[in-house]
């Protein structure tokens, strides 16, 4: 009855206008962000948790009186700048913000609001100069290489993806499994990597798959193990950072690049079989395609595991935030609070092995989509010796 | 003070990031619904091929999250810029 339908969308918009004539009052928003930090700061905690850190913390020790002090494992911390050159050393020598080093800050989030910075430009672990004073000396561009948390969790599951594969490849290499039954980690790996090169990279490659299977197992089994690491409790988020998976998309995007030929970008600039009206409309399209297909290859990944880790402790947090107000609220909270957890738990597992997968899909399908004018030529070159 | 003064003066982005995000949930909700709905009547259809069917429904889920997922680092962006 499009009558109705009429009616209940003006009783919609006349109520929802007529909210704007009534006075209201409101109770204040902002006294609540000055207790948080007595009390449970859960902004500090999620963003402690996703950023990324000069140190691997581990626990808050909360004193007797009522102090906490937090335990951790320091990490090297390296900064070049034109002025003071190269410097490193360990960012245990901060004591987690509370002083200055050789004439170095870092910054937490009490000193931003104590200090008035600009909170969109200036996070907390951001390591500023400062001159003899303390104050902060503005003229010095610091070029922060430090070795932090993700770069050191990153290294430490290179080195144990490494370490696997060619252990197994040694496997293989002796013969244990090529005439006879895989045994032990072979029989782990050897299905996955029989799905990668069945599902993904023949389907999708066709005839050259061979060339690019080892970088799609690369890809594949890189972005599953560091999907896994994140997962562990007191872990960095390595796959949750847009700079590490803005690199893989870059990859991705050269790997791509170079694959293509000649037809590729024909069909770009020249898509055939499309009138020329809608050709003004179609080559700006597929020319922004090019660019867009490997950014949402890193947005997909990093908005995926950024997403997944925040509820995560969104939802354990909630435990604490409830405490503060109330303490049986608290404890009444944390049974649903952790089987909700558990739940998301399990569902990130296995986005962490549907999103590598998704990468390394994609990445074929765009590989396969930038080799195919060689198909095609192939495949004419058949038909034309079948017809004679 | 009426409705309109007070929710000027409230941090807007907040509020504006958290109803995007909220909005693509929905899409996404409603996407991957579809998605489900159409294997689940095709594996109906031809029991045989369910494993192929699955391995599309969960590549075309991914996509349509992806998407949805672009719209929520917009709603972050809304929240912090």
């Amino acid at each position: 009855m499009p009558s109705n339908c009429f009616k209940s969308l003006l009783v919609a918009a006349f109520s929802f206008f007529s909210t704007f004539f009534f006075n209201n009052a409101f109770s204040q928003g902002e006294g609540v962000h000055k207790d948080g930090k007595k009390g449970f700061n859960a902004k500090e905690v999620i963003f402690g948790h996703v950023l990324n850190n000069h140190d691997f913390h581990l626990i808050d020790i909360v004193e007797d009186n009522g102090e906490k002090r937090p335990v951790s494992i320091p990490l090297p911390v390296i900064l070049y700048s034109k002025q003071r050159g190269l410097e490193a050393f360990m960012s245990s020598n901060f004591h987690h913000g509370e002083q200055n080093y050789r004439n170095y800050m870092m910054l937490t989030d009490e000193k931003i609001e104590e200090l008035k910075l600009d909170a969109t430009k200036y996070n907390a672990q951001d390591i500023l100069a400062v001159n003899d004073k303390g104050e902060i000396d503005s003229s010095v561009r610091i070029y922060d290489v430090s070795l932090t948390r993700n770069v050191v969790q990153m290294l430490i599951a290179l080195a144990l993806f490494t370490r696997v594969m060619l252990a197994i490849a040694k496997k293989y290499k002796n013969g244990h499994g090529v005439t006879s039954a895989p045994k032990g980690s072979q029989s782990l790996l050897e299905p996955v990597i029989t799905f990668v090169r069945d599902e993904v990279a023949k389907p999708n490659l066709g005839h050259s798959y061979e060339k690019y299977l080892p970088f799609l197992l690369t890809i594949f089994f890189f972005i599953l193990i560091n999907n896994i690491f994140g997962l562990i409790p007191g872990s960095a988020n390595v796959t949750g950072n847009i700079a590490f998976t803005a690199v893989l998309g870059i990859i991705s995007f050269v790997v791509i690049l170079f694959s293509s030929d000649k037809h590729y970008w024909a069909h770009i600039f020249n898509p055939p079989g499309v009138p020329l009206g809608v050709k003004f409309i179609l080559v700006p399209v597929e020319f922004i395609s090019v660019f867009i297909k490997p950014f949402a290859l890193i947005i997909r990944l990093f908005a995926n595991m950024v997403a997944g880790h925040i509820i995560i402790i969104c939802l354990i947090s909630l435990i604490f935030i409830f405490g503060n107000m109330n303490k049986f609220a608290g404890w009444g909270t944390a049974p649903f609070s952790i089987a909700f957890t558990i739940f998301i738990y399990l569902i990130e597992v296995l986005v962490a092995f549907l999103q590598a997968f998704i990468f390394t899909m994609l990445t074929a399908v765009f590989i396969g989509q930038a080799i195919e004018g060689k198909q095609h030529q192939h495949n004419e070159k058949h038909e034309d010796s079948m017809l004679a | 003070m009426d409705l309109m003064t007070i929710m000027l003066s409230t941090p807007l982005g907040n509020a504006g990031g958290a109803v995007g995000a909220g909005l693509a949930a929905v899409g996404a909700g409603i996407g991957i619904g579809q998605i489900g709905k159409g294997a689940v009547e095709a594996i109906a259809r031809q029991p045989e091929v369910a494993n192929d069917i699955r391995a599309n429904m969960i590549l075309t889920a991914a996509l349509v999250e992806g998407a949805a997922l672009f719209a929520i680092i917009v709603g972050f962006l809304a929240m912090v810029l």
